[in-house]
């Protein structure tokens, strides 16, 4: 941990809302040319981290460094070399595709020939070059989206932010979206991601930390993190609601760990079937059953004793 | 299957719409005055702050422009004081501006961007029940602000004959004109853009009709276009009754927005059932 | 891990005055593709009130001292164009502002890149300025076209009539950054202060028509020190004192505009 060379690094980093804290004193250190992920539900303090890390909101305590740099005293300049794709789209809606690139180019204080070339370039890579001239109300979110990204590479940043990319699109778009998001990386982009999807962040990160109530509950990579906190497979038995309590007490030693959910028992255990197999002969008559592999949405619940999307 | 309920429930209340296809109409406009005086209650200030406009410009204008022109002609020629001459045409003009922008900005507010209507048309209300109700509380405010301002008119003597008595249903007449053709026209609108042509259409209504001057400043050939618009005609209604001046020619004014009304009635309940039901 | 390729940004930090340059041209690139929505009150609503007023109403004003001796026309033009001026600045400050905190959120998409908040805000006061110069112009040709201009002073008056606008328009865009709303309170603001600014703040009679009480209250007005200096300025009556006095207030009011938008800008645009 520490390595030099860091881009971002935070240091019991807090943010504070008048009485409300939203960041409680995180430690982090995002390397060069990694994915790194900020997993966690709405309110866990995810976004106000992003803002503070793109130098649009003044930490309230603790240590931040971004490349290099203290966001309160140096934002402009580090903001020059960062990208940030927002929560939600901020586009100029009255304007078309390209002047959108064009205008945000500008406050980068890039030059109009090189632009011109820029935005060409960013267009194809959003799939948008035929959509140029058109203005950007009526294209749909996952273009809209496109779009975002595309604005937020004008400027070639070091350092890509992005703040809940996919949420609110439909399955093709979010992985037409990872798949322009992994290109990003090999081109050797570092990237951060906030997400509440577990699979955005299996898909894409490297590295993550989960978040809850504004700390951070874990850090390590999807894999590090479902050995250190969940087992290899999951058994999923359904039951009428209201009765799956009963149930627990007869089928509790056959897993390392039990999680009663409203509707099913979740059995952690290395070898789903086995353990399927032996609730069977117990007389257990689940109304359907399902093994499965672990996923991060095990190592929250197992973290937090919550479900990530409620 | 609910269908004999339902159909005792969507009994609409007059015969002159059992004409009209069926689910157009549930005799149910109440529920959206009833709607509208909820949102309005807890905006009551804007409403109220609406008030004040016409009366600025009355307390403004009238004696403002009163001091530097003393007499001008009113209704016949007969010479009355500006503050008498302007404050029915300011009454009729706040007919016209309250009554068109409920019936264009407000409703193609709830129609395009809340997208209130569609909630509403998954109940058993249709669109003219929409329409109905919508105009029945551009009346209500209408009437509201023309009943404010007749009273502060009669407070600074202003309304010198028994004919005044007939101002107020002649203003929810003018409201009504205004109201109907306001809504038939939003039908046709597809964008913010096209409420350019609605301020287009008012503000010089407002400021040409005989509001601030009397009509023989023009030449004769202008006199005639400015007789076409709405607003002279609901200004000639206003000035005669409240100045007593009341001849053949008021019925031709109150015929035109008889007509009016009829119209745009008929085209917005039309428009509505096209665009709601499509 | 993949070894790290040295990637290097190309955006650069702008000098304050490039920065703001560079959000008045993001604003005129929308403007040349928006302009259309701005003729009818930017332009046409000046000219009739002229035609109407001036020349309709005027029909019934014999000149009198209350008009400087002046047809009412000519006694209405200086006036009504600082008024024009006040009326587009009030709404080139509201819902264009709060649509860029809230609706479409434009002014965030700036925060994120080099530009500072208060650069943002110089830039957007900048358009201001320079869309009420477009419309200043314009209605002084048209204006002159239909003889209602007296003399070259009117120049003068187009410049003054900038800066009273520009009085009305800082304290309101520092307002409707401060809103969370949908801009309710613009209403009050157009009725309350708005209007009866236009109507008793000297642009189509004289004050000294009104009762003395209310006498105080017009002279708090930025129109009404906008309306005397651009009637002295277009009839070339300015004398030295008064001139100054006007000048220095409606610059007090623009500054502590600038201020408290500041202020808010920098609260909003960095939480």
């Amino acid at each position: 941990m520490g390595g030099n060379g860091a881009l971002v690094r935070a240091d019991g980093l807090t943010k504070r809302f008048g009485e409300f804290e939203a960041v409680r004193g995180i430690d982090l250190d995002v390397r060069p040319g990694e994915a790194f992920g900020f997993l966690g539900p709405n309110g866990a303090g995810k976004s106000s981290t992003m803002r503070m890390i793109s130098c649009v909101s003044p930490r309230s305590g603790g240590e931040l460094t971004v490349l290099g740099m203290d966001p309160d005293r140096q934002g402009p300049r580090i903001r020059a070399r960062l990208g940030v794709v927002p929560q939600l789209d901020n586009l100029d809606n009255d304007l078309s595709v390209r002047q959108n690139l064009h205008i945000y180019g500008r406050y980068f204080g890039l030059g109009k020939a090189h632009l011109r070339d820029k935005a060409a370039e960013l267009l194809d890579f959003a799939q948008l070059t035929e959509r140029a001239d058109d203005p950007v109300e009526p294209l749909s979110g996952g273009m809209k989206r496109r779009l975002t990204i595309a604005r937020s590479l004008i400027n070639d940043p070091e350092l890509l932010l992005l703040d809940e990319p996919t949420t609110g699109l439909d399955p093709q778009a979010r992985h037409l979206l990872w798949d322009k998001l992994f290109r990003l990386k090999q081109d050797g982009v570092t990237l951060i991601v906030t997400t509440h999807y577990m699979d955005e962040a299996e898909q894409l990160c490297d590295r993550l930390v989960v978040m809850d109530n504004g700390r951070i509950a874990a850090e390590g990579s999807p894999g590090e993190l479902i050995a250190k906190y969940s087992t290899r497979e999951v058994l999923e038995l359904r039951f009428a609601p209201g009765t799956q309590q009963d149930i627990e007490p007869l089928v509790a030693d056959l897993a390392d760990r039990v999680e009663v959910l409203p509707d099913r028992l979740l059995l952690y255990t290395a070898d789903g079937e086995a353990a399927l197999a032996a609730a069977h002969s117990r007389g257990v008559q689940p109304l359907s059953s399902l093994v499965r592999r672990s996923t991060l949405e095990d190592v929250f619940l197992r973290l937090t004793g919550r479900t990530l999307v409620d | 299957m609910t269908q004999t309920m339902m159909r005792s429930e969507l009994e609409p209340a007059g015969l002159m719409f059992r004409v009209l296809p069926t689910g157009m109409y549930a005799g149910r406009s109440s529920v959206l005055v009833e709607r509208s005086y909820l949102v309005n209650k807890r905006a009551w200030l804007i409403i109220f702050s609406g008030f004040f406009e016409t009366l600025f410009f009355l307390f403004g204008l009238g004696f403002g422009f009163g001091r530097m022109v003393g007499e001008v002609a009113g209704p016949g020629g007969t010479p009355i004081s500006y503050v008498a001459f302007i404050a029915p045409a300011l009454l009729a003009a706040s007919a016209m501006n309250g009554s068109v922008y409920d019936a264009t900005f407000n409703i193609f507010f709830k129609f395009k961007y809340s997208r209130l209507y569609d909630a509403m048309l998954a109940t058993p209300l249709g669109p003219l029940d929409i329409a109905i109700g919508e105009i029945t509380w551009a009346l209500i405010r209408g009437a509201l602000y023309a009943g404010g301002f007749l009273a502060v008119m009669l407070g600074m003597g202003l309304l010198t004959s028994h004919w005044a008595l007939l101002a107020l249903p002649a203003a929810i007449l003018i409201s009504f004109g205004f109201a109907a053709v306001g809504m038939a026209c939003t039908t046709f609108m597809r964008s913010w853009q096209d409420f350019d042509y609605v301020q287009l259409a008012l503000m010089p209504m407002f400021l040409f009709s005989s509001t601030f001057f009397p009509l023989s400043v023009y030449p004769e050939p202008l006199q005639f276009a400015i007789k076409c618009f709405p607003l002279y005609h609901a200004i000639e209604i206003m000035r005669g009754l409240c100045t007593g001046f009341v001849d053949l020619s008021m019925l031709g004014h109150l015929g035109y927005f008889a007509a009016m009304v009829a119209i745009g009635v008929t085209v917005a309940a039309k428009r509505l059932g096209k665009l709601l039901l499509s | 891990m993949t070894t790290v390729l040295a990637r290097q940004a190309t955006g650069r930090v702008l000098s304050p005055t490039r920065a703001s340059l560079l959000v008045v041209g993001g604003l005129w690139t929308w403007y040349r593709r928006n302009w259309r929505a701005s003729v009818t009150s930017g332009f046409l609503q000046p000219v009739l009130y002229l035609v109407a007023l001036g020349f309709g109403f005027g029909s019934q004003v014999t000149a009198s001292p209350a008009t400087l001796g002046l047809p009412y026309v000519q006694y209405l033009a200086p006036a009504l164009l600082a008024a024009s001026l006040m009326q587009v600045a009030a709404f080139e400050s509201t819902y264009p502002i709060l649509a860029a905190f809230r609706w479409q959120r434009t002014y965030l998409a700036i925060a994120s890149t080099p530009i500072t908040p208060s650069q943002v805000l110089a830039g957007q006061l900048g358009w201001i300025a320079i869309r009420l110069s477009f419309t200043a112009v314009a209605f002084t040709l048209v204006a002159a076209v239909l003889g209602a201009v007296t003399g070259p002073g009117i120049i003068l008056a187009v410049l003054i009539s900038v800066l009273t606008g520009m009085a009305v328009s800082a304290p309101i865009v520092a307002y409707a950054a401060t809103l969370e709303n949908e801009g309710q309170g613009f209403n009050v603001i157009f009725r309350f202060i708005i209007l009866p600014m236009t109507l008793f703040a000297g642009t189509f009679f004289p004050v000294d028509q009104l009762p003395g009480w209310a006498h105080p209250l017009v002279w708090i007005t930025p129109l009404w020190h906008g309306t005397e200096l651009s009637r002295d300025a277009a009839f070339g009556t300015l004398e030295l004192w008064p001139t100054l006095g006007h000048l220095t207030y409606l610059a007090a009011v623009v500054g502590v505009g600038v201020y408290l938008g500041r202020r808010v800008f920098n609260r909003r645009l960095a939480v």
